[in-house]
């Protein structure tokens, strides 16, 4: 009985089935893509998850606090805050900000940076120099400061923002991807398209850039925090996202006045809010890290 | 049509220079060498005596640190160290192929067979996807690729080594070069495939029309492959002519310390003969003939003098004579 069984599941298994159950069985961080696939659901449907209208509140109603305590209502479930603002309805509506500022902004600074790195990596020389020392002068600036400055000088807006965060970040991409193409130009398959006649663009466009879009993608990931809690921080100190857009980096710096009499619901959600996603970013892009990079995936 | 060699080398020197300059490193030194159409060179000579480093210039790939210091290499009664890289763009992969030291690892693992066959048809001629695959199963159909409608599809982890060898000899062939430079195809493969890639390449060699320079340092594998057969020694040929020729009588005493340290059945049971000594440092070569410290006939003036060029009916030998021989200087 017990051999028929076995042999049946080793005939009948597809090939996508195994390839899945590899995933599923394998340390698949869970909760932090569920976490992070909820942020992305409630911050397209945000229009239609809201109950309230996240930037006009009503003056009447002020402060009040979550449902379950007293004074609060079910009408407001998380409380309102100084305007008379819904809390949660603008934390669904942040959720959207953090969403479009986190993804664009790593997807330039990704952009700029592998590009960079390919070109600096694979054509060496003078370009590579002059791309390597701007990259240390860059990761010289502290990057808070220097996005700070950036954003004094352009102004607040979402896109500035999303701008600022990509030049601000992309040497990290820049580094790491000019180090795998220097490994990978020494190939044999690209010694291959050289000798068959390809031209540079073709072998880094053909050659080089898919085999280093691992290493980007999982980068982005990791990035994807950071660049998170950039925003925040850029929000909070008033020079990220301007008001009245609901920021969870905003909502922070508004609400920190009330922490002290007793207001905490105004800090708590969009902190946590920061937190959950930053930490579920970086969770998914560690185990995207180890699960693609050959050297820790023990062939 | 144009007669004369297909390729010839005049007095080519490569060298490496160190980024300060102060070390320079006579990789290929003074080479000449000819192949004509149809017919296949042997290079031989042992790791660092400037095979590979031959190779890259003849194609004009060479790592940043090299230079072409001096020489000719008239290909098709072209100069290709005149060309420009573009021009040179344009010769590589069409005109001259190359299949590389590991074929191995010449494919990249995230394209299909039928994408990296048909590339350089792409590149070269500029034809349509579908045209370039439909040529791409033709080429795999040429190197015996069983059922290549559905291998073109596949990717390179899902062949074997001698399949994937086979693969990089059709990307070597697939736009009807006249010339391909094989480094040493056959050093990662065990010898029954070794046997069965040698012979197909021979058939494709003869389908074709194609000249052959093979560079390896297997003597055997000369014997089987080659016409004609040129011996490198620290960067400079020492010996070239008709391979059967160069076997039963060489010149050179290097040429004959190779042959001589081949083991053979009949040998029984005693010590491998090996060459005393040790290669010279190419960047501090001897002022003499680089082969003399090791030479067991050298004599006062091989330490002093570099041999010329010598030539005897259809062959080269840079060895100075030692008895009354009929060779006259190349420069008479």
């Amino acid at each position: 009985m017990t051999i028929t069984t076995q042999v049946e599941t080793i005939g009948l298994e597809p090939r996508a089935a195994s390839r899945l159950a590899g995933i599923r069985s394998g340390d698949f961080p869970v909760i932090p893509a569920l976490i992070l696939l909820g942020i992305a659901f409630v911050a397209i449907f945000a229009n239609l998850l809201a109950p309230h209208n996240p930037e006009i509140g009503s003056l009447t109603a002020r402060f009040r606090p979550p449902f379950w305590q007293t004074g609060g209502s079910t009408k407001y479930l998380l409380g309102t805050d100084q305007l008379g603002r819904d809390v949660l309805s603008r934390l669904i509506f942040g959720a959207r900000v953090s969403m479009v500022v986190g993804f664009t902004a790593v997807i330039f600074a990704g952009v700029i940076g592998t590009a960079l790195g390919i070109l600096s990596g694979y054509l060496g020389g003078w370009v590579d120099q002059v791309i390597m020392r701007v990259t240390d002068t860059w990761l010289a600036l502290p990057a808070l400061t220097f996005a700070i400055f950036l954003a004094a000088i352009v102004g607040p807006s979402m896109w500035n923002i999303v701008i600022i965060l990509g030049v601000t970040y992309w040497t990290r991409y820049a580094r790491v991807i000019r180090g795998e193409v220097l490994s990978l130009k020494e190939r044999e398959f690209v010694r291959l398209a050289i000798v068959a006649g390809c031209s540079k663009w073709t072998i880094m466009r053909r050659h080089i850039l898919p085999n280093i879009i691992n290493s980007a993608i999982v980068l982005g990931t990791l990035m994807l925090g950071v660049v998170i809690i950039t925003e925040a921080t850029l929000s909070f100190l008033g020079v990220g996202v301007p008001p009245p857009e609901p920021a969870w980096g905003v909502m922070l710096s508004d609400g920190k006045q009330g922490l002290m009499v007793g207001r905490w619901w105004l800090t708590i959600f969009p902190g946590c809010c920061i937190m959950l996603m930053v930490l579920s970013a970086n969770l998914l892009g560690d185990w995207l890290r180890v699960k693609l990079d050959p050297q820790l995936r023990q062939l | 049509m144009r007669t004369g060699p297909l390729l010839e080398i005049q007095n080519l020197s490569t060298h490496y220079v160190s980024a300060q300059g102060t070390r320079v490193v006579r990789a290929v030194d003074e080479v000449s060498l000819r192949i004509d159409a149809g017919e296949t060179l042997g290079i031989v000579g042992e790791s660092g005596s400037g095979k590979s480093t031959l190779a890259l210039t003849i194609l004009r790939v060479l790592p940043p640190a090299a230079r072409i210091v001096s020489g000719k290499m008239l290909f098709e009664g072209e100069d290709l160290v005149q060309k420009s890289d573009t021009e040179m763009r344009h010769v590589r992969g069409k005109r001259i192929a190359m299949i590389l030291q590991d074929p191995m690892a010449s494919l990249n693992p995230l394209f299909t067979i039928g994408d990296q066959v048909a590339e350089p048809i792409r590149v070269h001629e500029g034809t349509g996807r579908a045209t370039a695959w439909s040529r791409a199963r033709e080429l795999l159909k040429a190197v015996r690729i069983p059922s290549p409608e559905t291998r073109v599809n596949q990717y390179p982890h899902e062949m074997s080594g001698g399949m994937r060898q086979r693969i990089v000899g059709a990307i070597g062939i697939s736009c009807e070069p006249r010339l391909l430079i094989a480094d040493e195809p056959t050093t990662s493969l065990d010898l029954t495939i070794q046997a069965q890639y040698l012979n197909l390449l021979r058939e494709l060699q003869r389908a074709h029309g194609l000249a052959l320079i093979f560079i390896t340092h297997n003597l055997g594998i000369v014997a089987k492959m080659c016409d004609q057969l040129a011996v490198m020694y620290a960067g400079r040929v020492v010996e070239s002519g008709p391979v059967s020729r160069i076997f039963n009588a060489p010149v050179h005493p290097y040429t004959e310390a190779l042959l001589n340290s081949i083991p053979r059945m009949s040998d029984g049971p005693q010590r491998l003969t090996a060459i005393e000594g040790q290669p010279p440092d190419l960047a501090a070569l001897p002022p003499g003939c680089s082969f003399a410290p090791r030479c067991p006939r050298a004599f006062d003036r091989c330490r002093e003098e570099a041999p010329p060029e010598y030539f005897l009916d259809g062959r080269t030998a840079r060895c100075w004579p030692r008895r009354t021989r009929s060779m006259s200087p190349a420069a008479a």
